[in-house]
């Protein structure tokens, strides 16, 4: 930012900066008790269109918020274009992460009756002594109790 | 034709700089920045990197959970006020982050103007909105444990996952006030109190999904709620309370 604006235009951006921030996280809460049905009882976006359009919404309000913060609050628009790629490149590698771990939360969540049945899962004792744990022919196998 | 000739122009250039006996000196900062610049840069993705694990765990946790409380039911308490706001307060504290931020970018500003005074005031500011945000952590720790008995290990918050109804102890319906059946519906929060110190765990009987028809109890919620949002907020915390008390440090 050094050298680039005068001292009234830099305070001037500042000044402008606090009210897009304060705005748009205002507009973000307005959103959030209306989608959850806070506000309007009868109306609610949990589901389907609705529910798929708030959360682009917030997620292009919080992307927004994060490119003016860093690059008008902490000048990396004034940077050289090494610098930014360098700091910025890695960073979507975390969208990969998200796709990834809640993908796995969401499995995990949907099998929760399943695993839950497998850990209570009585199987009778092997009395025989035979060897478990590959198929042998002929072996009369304990039966799910 | 013309882009070649820039471009070997470019090479030239840079060949140049290679000779020069400087450069391993110094005198070429890498990104045109400064030491200290880049290295903050590179700490701020090192942190960004580090937020993200945490959240990331948090989200994956809790779509694997079909128990997991709300936000907006959980913090929706408000200093000295017996009120049921859901995201006032944290949209309140957000406030805080924001002003102190813009605070933080002015006494930047100042200091390369080299305005000693207008440093300090602008920096006194952001140190007190980090004060004011950390003074607000600590209201919604205190909230959280001391009232409604959340710890690492204990989390009485959850939610139900079918539709039903709770039962009296001696087994039959209960009732509401108006002589209403007492029921819920799925997905709905709950809270659990403690008496005598134990939580009340009351018996429902469940009217849809796989559980229709039986009887269980609505009990604590999922232990992880508590313990990651003490120990991610806590890490936040931690990060506010060391900028709070370190920048003092700088101008000197």
């Amino acid at each position: 930012m050094a050298g680039h604006q005068t001292y009234e235009e830099q305070k001037a951006l500042v000044f402008r900066g606090l009210m897009l921030l304060g705005a748009i996280t205002i507009v973000e809460v307005f959103v959030a008790l209306l989608a959850k049905g806070h506000l309007v009882h009868s109306i609610k976006f949990s589901e389907g269109f609705g529910h798929y359009l708030y959360m682009l919404l917030m997620v292009g309000f919080s992307l927004y918020k994060a490119y003016f913060i860093i690059f008008y609050f902490m000048h990396m628009a004034y940077e050289v274009r090494g610098l930014m790629l360098s700091v910025l490149l890695p960073t979507t590698l975390l969208i990969w992460a998200i796709i990834a771990f809640f993908q796995e939360g969401n499995s995990w969540g949907a099998r929760r009756e399943l695993i839950r049945e497998k850990d209570q899962e009585i199987v009778k004792p092997n009395t025989g002594g035979k060897p478990q744990g590959y198929l042998l022919s002929g072996v009369d196998w304990p039966q799910k109790g | 034709m013309a882009d070649t000739s820039v471009a070997h122009a470019h090479e030239t250039h840079d060949h140049d700089h290679q000779d020069d006996p400087n450069i391993w000196e110094g005198a070429k900062e890498p990104f045109k920045a400064s030491y200290g610049k880049l290295m903050m840069w590179y700490f701020l993705v090192s942190d960004a990197f580090t937020f993200a694990g945490f959240l990331i765990a948090y989200g994956a946790l809790r779509f694997s959970t079909p128990t997991w409380p709300e936000a907006d039911f959980v913090f929706a308490s408000f200093p000295f006020v017996d009120a049921h706001w859901p995201l006032v307060f944290v949209t309140f504290m957000t406030f805080v982050l924001i002003f102190s931020s813009v605070t933080m970018v002015r006494a930047v500003q100042e200091g390369h103007r080299e305005n000693r005074n207008g440093v300090v005031f602008w920096m006194f500011l952001t140190i007190l909105g980090g004060a004011i945000f950390l003074g607000s952590q600590a209201y919604e720790w205190t909230t959280l444990i001391v009232k409604e008995n959340v710890t690492l290990s204990a989390n009485p918050f959850s939610r139900h996952i079918a539709d039903g109804v709770y039962l009296n102890p001696d087994g039959s319906e209960g009732r509401n006030e108006d002589g209403t059946p007492k029921t819920f519906t799925k997905g709905e929060n709950y809270l659990l109190h403690k008496h005598d110190g134990k939580f009340d765990i009351p018996q429902v009987k469940y009217t849809t999904g796989q559980y229709a028809g039986q009887v269980k109890e609505a009990g604590l919620g999922p232990k992880a709620f508590g313990a990651l949002f003490f120990f991610i907020t806590g890490f936040h915390g931690f990060h506010v309370f060391s900028g709070c008390t370190l920048s003092h440090y700088h101008y000197d």
